[in-house]
Parts: structure tokens; C-alpha cells; sequence
């Protein structure tokens, strides 16, 4: 069985052999990676001193999921899948006319979300609908809502930020601090930490936008992280580590109030009992608003001269400048753009919190944030919405899985396991889908008909 | 000095003065003068590597000449000093436009969007820098239909109709040439350069482009700067020829002056065609070596 | 004076352990002009792999000597670490070689998040510290020079010079560099391109492994987040010496390892990353291609 060679392979008998070899290359392979991480671990005793625990029987687990996994892949399920592709394209030709769920999907989708809280209550109660309205909803749309902001910078302009998590930061400490220190409403702020936002945008964006690709990307990095740490270490005006709390509500527009306290308070206006579940509500209403306004933003945006002119700059920028287009400040404008709704994103993240502190604006966020934009599908905003559910709302489904303590013990923490399976998530979707979920993109003018442009023709931007 | 041999008019769209280009020890471009007049076609050929490229570059402000003075008049007198413009406002302001050798098209996006993208500044002088167009007003749509009227002009001359809602990657080679001068004229340029614009194309696409320039001077007026190595095009079509050689001129007139200057037969055109080819090659062996 | 020259020899040690990361930062940029993100955490796998040898030899051998231990360790923790590193550019970059730019970065990031958290899930969330292995200090005209930070120099500048034999004066060296200059082409003459990649990777997890052996051995403690900030900062001495300069890696580190301890001497120490970040970005602005890096041409 050593000796196959290629010539012989595709018989099934050889498939077979070969699916057996490489799955015990797979076992032994993962034996040497996890020998020590799994098979061992270090735990502090009583004395505080580190001991090991050895873990064979988890270890044998590992290898033999590794190996069969292996063999199961060579001898099956790829033969399966390059079966398919086979039908797939000898049916390839007869296009098939588009659905009315894909046809009408992005309406559906606004539907759906803006009936989304009336059902949670009525299937959950008022109390009951507290978790899918907030944990789920309003998580999920404050991502959408920046991957969409970050999206004009990255998938539309072509330059690769990954520092964005410092204009969320920007935002949400503008309007934890201006109200805290000035008392201003959160309807006044918001504007205004969006437009300090756009502002700190063109401020680091003006030094670095002549960089390119893996430049720029290093040095926004270190713009975000040179934020984090001012934050951090600023403590007479940020409180530091400890971070800045009891940040006010939002009020409807001034008329209701969700402070318990306050005459106008919303649940005593309309005679409902107490309950934080309205706030959730008007808060998940707010940040869809906000999304939406976002996504209708770059829209119109796209349609508009500097929207095609950041589209053409992710293209070819030597060709931009031939066209008498800056492309100084078309690089500016999508970097104070992105940065506006991040700030936007911001100070509604404070608002919901009632708390800031420089833990929620580490890399790891412009990490999620940007990958959910490529996971998408760069430039798409149906495709990155869906990247967002799909990762962020699949993450914290975890959290609801405690059926699992059932099957692997009381001690079983499903939350753990949540960013190690969206790294994992990332890395397979990657492997799967190169350009995302949707690769084509839409053009924003037409003669005759509107047709997509196949993502094999666009390109990714080199700044 | 050359001779001017166009003595029917004196009205020059841009004179080049004494200039030169140096990339590190490498003298592309020495002191090299030159004229283009304005209605005409100016060819600017020469061996490859002679530096037609390199002054193509400094005329469109992507390089920044070492010396020399690069001027070009517009048709309402305004003068410019193109060499101490940003590329962009060259295009932008003194209305030069260039196509690329290699062609830059933005192939992700369609080719009318191509086309929409080269009237950026109209565009966003219409929409008020994005702020008012952002509310749809009525200014900014008619802005708009009116660039989409003159893409389709220009899609019509160019023989592109067809293909205006394909990508601009997925277009055929030619087409894709035809497609950037297109662009190129939707900047509505007072002086075109066309860097190679025949260069891998067959007899038939080559004729298409004839077709084209042509037309252009024909309509618009737009002056032509074109750097090109296909002779049945720079004889065909071009009323007065600049010669480079090794980064300094050697000749300077029309076509037919330049057929019989007996330097321009010794450096270029008095070798057969299959020899021409192989003389360019070892030319541009020599280049590519002194450029590193 | 004194003073300043114990910053520096602080500075140099610090210095070593970033630039032996920031080598493989550099390597892998040059031969697949992709940013590995998760090579940060390759380092911190090392640390955690030496970390565990070390608990099982001293529960086994008791009393081995300290240079075989930490041979040992550091044997084990390069072999872990290249595994790693090797499966993960098989399993997650290669496939992606020669698509769109973005996804491998994209990959890069979700394998470094998928490692921190694999070894926070299989070892836990704690700190893991360890005894002193090397606690001898010797004193030099009023400087206090620790045997660890004699141990850590010359190792790595022992590995340097091995290293910087293979790249220059063997085959396999000849090959990268073809591999980096244009990757068609060496595939035309003949040169296995995927196996110099894999021993590319494989050469700068060895790297990484020794730094975090060196990490673990210095601070005398290791956690699961212990890939990020290292890995940045050595990434960003790559970038500051030039990205895909070897050399220009070494200096990079060291540069990064004395700003940090002078300005933390000097300072502020609160704001030392702020620090290191700057300097960063004023690099990048005023000499995008880094101290060696080769000026880029626009080409038109």
C-alpha cells in the first residue's frame, strides 16, 4: 500500500487504499499537534504550583476524529462533491429564472426585522423576548451596521483598514463623555460623535493614505491600538480600565423616557408594567434604523461620482489619477464616511451599554468586523448581513446550547468554545469561498440591462 | 534646431523645452525638445526604450522631469505649466488626457460605468461635491443623464453599444483599447495622448482605431500626441513626427520628411521588418539592463 | 550612564526575542506576500509546548541539568511549533495561494483567533508561571547582566548566523530566493515550490519556537493572549526594517526592543506601546519600504 502511484489512482479499490494511507498520515499528524496540548494539561494545585493532568483517552479522541475525518473526505465525500460539480455543470446553460424570495429578499429582510420584536414578545412575553431582542437583534445589527461602514472603506475603496475598531471607540467615548461631563442628549450626540469620528478618520487617514495594501493595513492596526492604549492610559479624563458607567439613556426623541424615575417614563405613558424589555425594543428599532440608514447611504453613494470614484480607485488608482480624480481626497471621503457610521455605531454601543471601557474596542473586534465584510463578499451589503447572522448570531447561539452540559458533563462551558469555532468558521469559509458569500457585484448604472459583474473581474485594491 | 516643416500654421498646444528625465545614473530623456500643434496628430515614435514613454509620463505629470519646461495652451489662450501640476489637475484643469500601454481599465466595473467614472469632476461639480446630490435634486439627475449621453456618444464612435452593461475585463483586446480612449475623451480633453494604441492588435482592430482617432480630430478637434511602433499607423494618420532615440531627438517633421531622414533610416526604419523586430529586442535588453 | 547601558542591554534582549519572531514574519512575506497573522500565536504555541516539556521533565528526571532542559525544551518546542505551523499553510493558506488578496489575511486572522482560543480551551485561561531556570547575575562596571539575557543574545545570534548561512550559501536558500523573486518562474526550473514553502514556514515556526522558549525562560511565565502583542510588535520590526529583508528583520527588533525599555527608562512605561506604534507609523510615512526595504517604483 506504499506504493500507489498516480497513474492507478481513481479505481475504487486504490481510492480506498490511498483515503487509508492519508487518513493515517492525518492520524499521525495530529498525534505530534496535539500530544502535548491535549494529551497534557498544566492545572495549579493547591500550592499554586503548575502540575500535569494527562488526558490520553481525549487525546485518542482527537486523533481518530483526525484520521477517520481524513479517510472520510478522500474516500467519500470529495469524490461526492466533484460528482456534483459534474452535474452541476452539465446542467450549466439552462438558467433558471430568479425566485420570489431571491427576487424580493432585501424587502422581505426589513419586514422581517421590523415585525421581529412584536413577534419575540408575543411568542416569548414581554420579559421572555429581553434575550432574542437584544442578544440576538440588536448584537447582530450593531455588526451589521459596521461591517456596512467599514465596507465603504474596504470593499468599496480597496483600502484595507484594520484599525477600524478606533472609530467605534471614537464614537462611543465622545458620547459617554460629552454627556457625562456636559449633559448633552444622546439625540444631539449622536450626530456630533459621528461627525468627531469622520474627523479622526481624516486626521489618521491624511498621513497614511499614500501607503498601500499591507502598509496601510499595519498602520491603521496601529492607529486603532495607539487609541486602545491612550484610553487606556488617560485616566483622568477616561477613568482608564475601570471605564466610564452609568452613561444615560436614550429618550424617544426627548417625548418618552426609559429612566424608572422620570414622570415621562414610557411603561407609566401607556400604562404597560415595568419592564426593560421596551427599552430593548426601542433600542433594536434605533440600531436598525441606523443600519438601514447606512446601507441607504452607500447606495446612494455608489450611484453618485465619488462612490464610483472609490469603486474605481479599488480598481486601478493610476488609472483614476489619468482621469483627473484626487485621489487624495476620494480617499479621505471614504475613510471619514467609514469612520462617521463607525462613530454612529459607537455611540449607540455606549448607549446600550451604559458602559464603556477600552476592552470592547481591542483588535480583535476590527478582526470580526473585517471579516465579516470579506466573508460577505466585499462590497455586497445583502452578502455581508448574512455573514453577520450567520457569524455573529451562530456564536451566540452557543450561549443557548446548554443541552450540551447534558452530553459532555455539568462542567461543559458551550461559551468557551465560541471564538474558537469563529476562528474556525473564518478559516473554512475562507477555504470555501475565497470572495465571500456574494462575489459579484451590482453595477450602478446601466444602458439596457442591469447585468452583475462576476467577482473574477473585480479586483480587491491595492491600498 | 529641427526644421518646421508645417508652416502653415504656428499655433502649438504644448511645447516641451529642454527637457530631461533621469532615474538614478540612467539619462532617459536629454534635453529634447518638441512642439505639437494644435487640430493635429503628433507622433512621437522611436526605438522601444528610446524614452517616448518616459516623456509621455512627464507631459501627464506621473513622472516629475529632472529639468526642462513642459507648457501647453488651451484653446481660450490660458497657459499651463504641466510639469509642476499634480497628474491629476493636468487632466483635471489643463484637459490632457493619456491612455496606458498596458491598458488600465477598471475591469470590474462596466464599461459604461468606465466611462461615467472619466467625468468625475463634471459629475461632482453637479451634485454639489455629493452633498446635494445625495437628496436627488433635479440638478444632479440632469448632470447625470448628460453623462450618460455622452458615454453613449462615445460608445458609438468607440463601437462598444453592445457591450455597455458588460464588465470591461470580459471585452476583447481591441476592444478594450477602443474603450480606453473612449474614457479617455469623456474627459473631454483638449489634448490626447495615446500611449501605443495599436500595439496587439490585428489588421482589423487596427482599422477600427484608425477609425477613431480620426474621427476624434475630425469632431472635437482634440489635439493627438500618439507614441507608436505600428508605421502603417504613424504614416497613416499623423501630420507631423517627433523621432527619439536614446533619450534625445534625431528627427522632427511629416511623415514624409521623416521617411527620408537618413538618421531615422539608420536608427529605425531602414532595417527590414523582421530585423526591426529583433533590433528593438536587443534594444530593450540594453534598457531593461541599464535600469537595474 | 550606567543606567542607560543596562536600558540597552535590556533593550538588546528584548530586541533578540522579537527579531527571531519577526524573521518569520519576513520570510513567509517574502516568499507568499502575505501578512501571516497567526504566526504571533505560532510563537505563543512554542512558549505553551516548552512550557509542558518542562513539567513533565522535571516530574520525570528530577535534578537534569539546566543546559540539557533547556535543550529539551527548546527541541520540542520547535518541532510542535513547525508542525503547527506547516499543517496550517497546508490545511488553510494553500489553497488560497494565488486568489484574492484579502483571503488569505482573512485566514491568517481566524487562524491566529483560532489558536489563541485552542489553547486557551485545551490549557486553560490562567497565567502559567514557572520557577527560575537561570537566575545567575553577574555584575560589569555597576551593570547587572543576567546569564538568561547572555543566553538569549548569544542564541540567537548563534541562529542568525546558521541561519543566514542556509539562506545565502545552500540550495535550499537559492530556492526561497528564487521562489520570492518570482514563483513561476523558479516552478519552470524546477524547484519544488510548494515543499520551499512548507520548509519556509517550517524554518520560521522553529524560529518563533525558540523565541517563545526564550519568552517563557526571561519572564518565567506564558498565557494563551501571549501571541498578539509579541507578534505585532515583531511584525512591526519587519515592517521597520524593511519587509522581506532578513537583516532588515534584526534590526527591526532590536530597534523595537531598545525604544521600548529606553522609553520606559525614560518615560512613561504606561505609554511604551503607544510609543513603539508611533514610531511605527512615522516610519511608514516618511520611508514606506522600511529601513532596507527597496524603494518601490510606480510603475505607469
Amino acid at each position: 500500500m506504499a506504493n500507489i502511484t498516480t497513474t492507478r489512482e481513481g479505481a475504487g479499490g486504490t481510492l480506498t487504499a490511498r483515503a487509508l494511507r492519508e487518513g493515517f498520515y492525518a492520524g499521525v499528524v495530529s498525534l505530534g499537534l496535539f500530544f502535548l496540548f491535549v494529551g497534557l494539561e498544566t492545572t495549579q494545585n493547591i500550592r499554586n504550583e503548575l502540575v500535569l493532568n494527562q488526558r490520553w483517552g481525549l487525546l485518542a479522541v482527537f486523533v481518530l476524529v483526525a484520521a477517520v475525518g481524513r479517510f472520510l473526505t478522500v474516500a467519500y465525500i470529495r469524490p461526492w462533491f466533484a460528482a456534483r460539480k459534474a452535474a452541476a455543470a452539465a446542467r450549466a446553460g439552462t438558467a433558471r429564472p430568479e425566485g420570489f424570495l431571491k427576487r424580493n429578499f432585501v424587502v422581505l429582510a426589513v419586514v422581517a426585522l421590523i415585525v421581529y420584536p412584536i413577534l419575540a414578545v408575543a411568542i416569548f412575553g414581554v420579559q421572555g423576548s429581553l434575550k432574542w431582542v437584544d442578544n440576538f437583534g440588536i448584537q447582530i445589527l450593531i455588526y451589521v451596521m459596521l461591517a456596512w461602514g467599514l465596507n465603504i472603506v474596504v470593499g468599496l475603496a480597496g483600502l484595507l483598514d484594520l484599525g477600524y475598531v478606533a472609530f467605534y471607540a471614537v464614537g462611543a467615548y465622545s458620547y459617554a463623555l460629552l454627556s457625562q461631563y456636559f449633559g448633552f442628549s444622546f439625540w444631539l450626540l449622536l450626530p456630533l460623535a459621528g461627525i468627531l469620528a469622520a474627523f479622526w478618520g481624516v486626521i489618521l487617514g491624511f498621513p497614511v493614505l499614500r501607503l498601500k495594501g499591507d502598509y496601510l493595513a499595519i498602520v491603521t492596526l496601529a492607529f486603532g491600538e495607539i487609541i486602545r492604549l491612550v484610553l487606556i492610559n488617560w485616566t483622568d479624563v477616561t477613568k482608564g480600565t475601570f471605564g466610564i458607567s452609568g452613561i444615560p439613556k436614550a429618550s424617544v426623541f426627548g417625548i418618552w423616557s426609559f429612566d424608572v424615575g422620570a414622570p415621562n417614563n414610557f411603561a407609566k405613558v401607556f400604562e404597560l408594567p415595568m419592564s426593560s424589555a421596551y427599552y430593548k425594543i426601542f433600542l433594536f428599532y434605533l440600531v436598525l434604523a441606523l443600519a438601514l440608514l447606512t446601507a441607504y447611504v452607500t447606495v446612494r453613494l455608489r450611484r453618485m461620482p465619488v462612490g464610483r470614484a472609490w469603486e474605481a480607485l479599488r480598481e486601478d488608482e493610476i488609472a483614476c489619477r489619468s482621469l483627473g480624480i484626487n485621489t487624495v481626497t476620494t480617499k479621505l471621503t471614504a475613510f471619514a464616511t467609514g469612520a462617521m457610521f463607525g462613530g454612529f455605531a459607537g455611540s449607540f454601543f455606549a448607549v446600550r451599554q451604559g458602559f464603556v471601557s477600552p476592552e470592547s474596542f481591542v483588535f480583535l473586534e476590527s478582526a470580526i468586523i473585517l471579516s465579516i465584510v470579506v466573508l460577505g463578499g466585499m462590497g455586497s451589503l445583502v452578502g455581508i448581513a448574512v455573514a453577520a447572522v450567520l457569524m455573529i448570531g451562530g456564536t451566540e447561539l452557543l450561549r443557548e446550547m446548554q443541552f450540551l452540559k447534558q452530553v459532555f458533563g455539568a462542567d461543559f462551558t458551550p461559551e468557551l468554545y465560541r471564538m474558537l469555532i469563529f476562528g474556525l468558521a473564518m478559516v473554512i469559509v475562507m477555504v470555501w469561498k475565497p470572495r465571500g458569500f456574494v462575489g459579484s457585484r451590482e453595477p450602478t448604472a446601466f444602458l439596457k440591462e442591469r447585468k452583475t459583474v462576476s467577482g473574477s473581474f473585480t479586483k480587491e485594491g491595492h491600498g | 534646431m529641427a526644421p518646421e516643416m508645417n508652416t502653415m500654421k504656428n499655433d502649438p498646444i504644448l511645447k516641451v523645452e529642454h527637457l530631461s528625465m533621469r532615474f538614478g545614473g540612467l539619462m532617459a530623456i536629454n534635453d529634447f525638445s518638441f512642439e505639437a500643434q494644435r487640430g493635429e496628430i503628433t507622433a512621437l515614435i522611436g526605438p522601444n526604450g528610446a524614452g517616448k514613454t518616459t516623456v509621455f509620463n512627464c507631459v501627464t505629470g506621473f513622472y516629475k522631469p529632472t529639468m526642462g519646461m513642459i507648457s501647453m495652451t488651451q484653446k481660450s489662450g490660458k497657459t499651463f505649466l504641466l510639469e509642476r501640476m499634480a497628474d491629476f489637475e493636468i487632466t483635471k484643469d489643463a484637459r490632457v488626457a493619456r491612455t496606458f500601454q498596458n491598458i488600465r481599465l477598471f475591469t470590474g466595473l462596466t464599461v459604461l460605468e468606465n466611462l461615467l467614472v472619466a467625468q468625475h469632476n463634471t459629475l461632482m461639480r453637479a451634485s454639489g461635491y455629493t452633498f446635494l446630490g445625495l437628496f436627488g435634486l433635479p440638478a444632479y439627475k440632469k448632470a447625470e443623464a448628460e453623462s450618460i449621453e455622452l458615454a453613449r456618444h462615445w460608445l458609438e464612435k468607440a463601437d462598444l453599444t453592445d457591450r455597455a452593461d458588460d464588465p470591461a475585463g470580459d471585452l476583447p483586446y481591441g476592444a478594450q483599447r477602443r474603450l480606453e480612449i473612449a474614457r479617455a475623451m469623456c474627459t473631454e480633453p483638449e489634448f490626447l495622448c495615446l500611449d501605443e494604441p495599436a500595439a496587439g492588435l490585428n489588421p482589423r482592430e487596427s482599422l477600427a482605431l484608425n477609425t477613431l482617432l480620426t474621427g476624434i480630430r475630425r469632431e472635437t478637434g482634440t489635439s493627438i500626441l500618439l507614441i507608436e511602433h505600428d508605421m502603417s499607423v504613424v504614416m497613416e494618420i499623423s501630420d507631423h513626427v517627433v523621432v527619439l532615440e536614446y533619450g534625445q531627438k534625431i528627427s522632427d517633421g511629416t511623415p514624409d520628411h521623416v521617411k527620408n531622414d537618413p538618421k531615422v533610416i539608420a536608427a529605425y526604419l531602414g532595417v527590414e521588418d523582421e530585423e526591426v523586430e529583433e533590433v528593438i529586442e536587443e534594444i530593450e535588453e540594453i534598457e531593461e539592463e541599464g535600469k537595474h | 550612564m550606567e543606567y542607560f547601558i543596562q536600558q540597552l542591554v535590556n533593550g538588546l534582549t528584548l530586541g533578540s526575542i522579537y527579531g527571531l519572531i519577526a524573521i518569520g514574519y519576513t520570510m513567509v512575506y517574502g516568499i507568499i506576500g502575505m501578512i501571516n497573522f497567526a504566526h504571533g500565536d505560532i510563537f505563543m504555541l512554542g512558549g505553551f509546548a516548552a512550557l509542558i516539556i518542562f513539567l513533565v521533565l522535571t516530574s520525570v528526571f528530577v535534578g537534569l541539568p539546566t543546559v540539557l532542559l533547556l535543550l529539551l525544551m527548546m527541541a520540542a518546542a520547535m518541532l510542535t511549533a513547525a508542525l503547527w505551523n506547516w499543517t496550517i499553510e497546508k490545511v488553510a493558506y494553500r489553497p488560497l495561494r494565488g486568489s484574492f488578496r484579502l483571503a488569505p489575511l482573512i485566514t491568517a486572522i481566524g487562524m491566529s483567533i483560532t489558536l489563541s482560543n485552542f489553547v486557551q480551551v485545551t490549557q486553560g485561561p490562567r497565567n502559567k508561571p514557572i520557577p527560575p531556570l537561570v537566575s545567575s547575575v553577574y555584575n560589569v562596571f555597576g551593570i547587572s547582566i543576567s546569564l538568561k539575557q547572555i543566553v538569549i543574545v548569544v542564541l540567537t545570534t548563534v541562529l542568525l548566523t546558521v541561519f543566514w548561512y542556509v539562506v545565502n550559501k545552500t540550495a535550499l536558500g537559492r530556492a526561497q530566493r528564487a521562489t520570492e523573486q518570482d514563483r513561476k518562474m523558479a516552478a519552470l526550473l524546477g524547484i519544488d515550490v510548494d515543499r520551499t514553502i512548507s520548509i519556509t514556514f517550517i524554518m520560521g515556526a522553529g524560529l518563533a519556537a525558540v523565541a517563545g522558549t526564550m519568552y517563557l525562560m526571561y519572564y518565567g511565565v506564558v498565557v494563551f493572549t501571549d501571541g498578539f502583542i509579541p507578534g505585532v510588535k515583531a511584525f512591526t520590526a519587519a515592517v521597520l526594517g524593511g519587509i522581506g529583508s532578513l537583516p532588515g528583520a534584526v534590526i527591526g527588533g532590536l530597534l523595537i526592543g531598545l525604544i521600548e525599555s529606553l522609553w520606559s527608562a525614560y518615560f512613561t512605561i504606561d505609554y511604551k506601546d503607544v510609543a513603539t506604534f508611533s514610531i511605527l507609523a512615522i516610519v511608514l510615512i516618511f520611508k514606506p519600504s522600511g529601513i532596507f526595504g527597496r524603494p518601490e517604483v510606480e510603475k505607469v
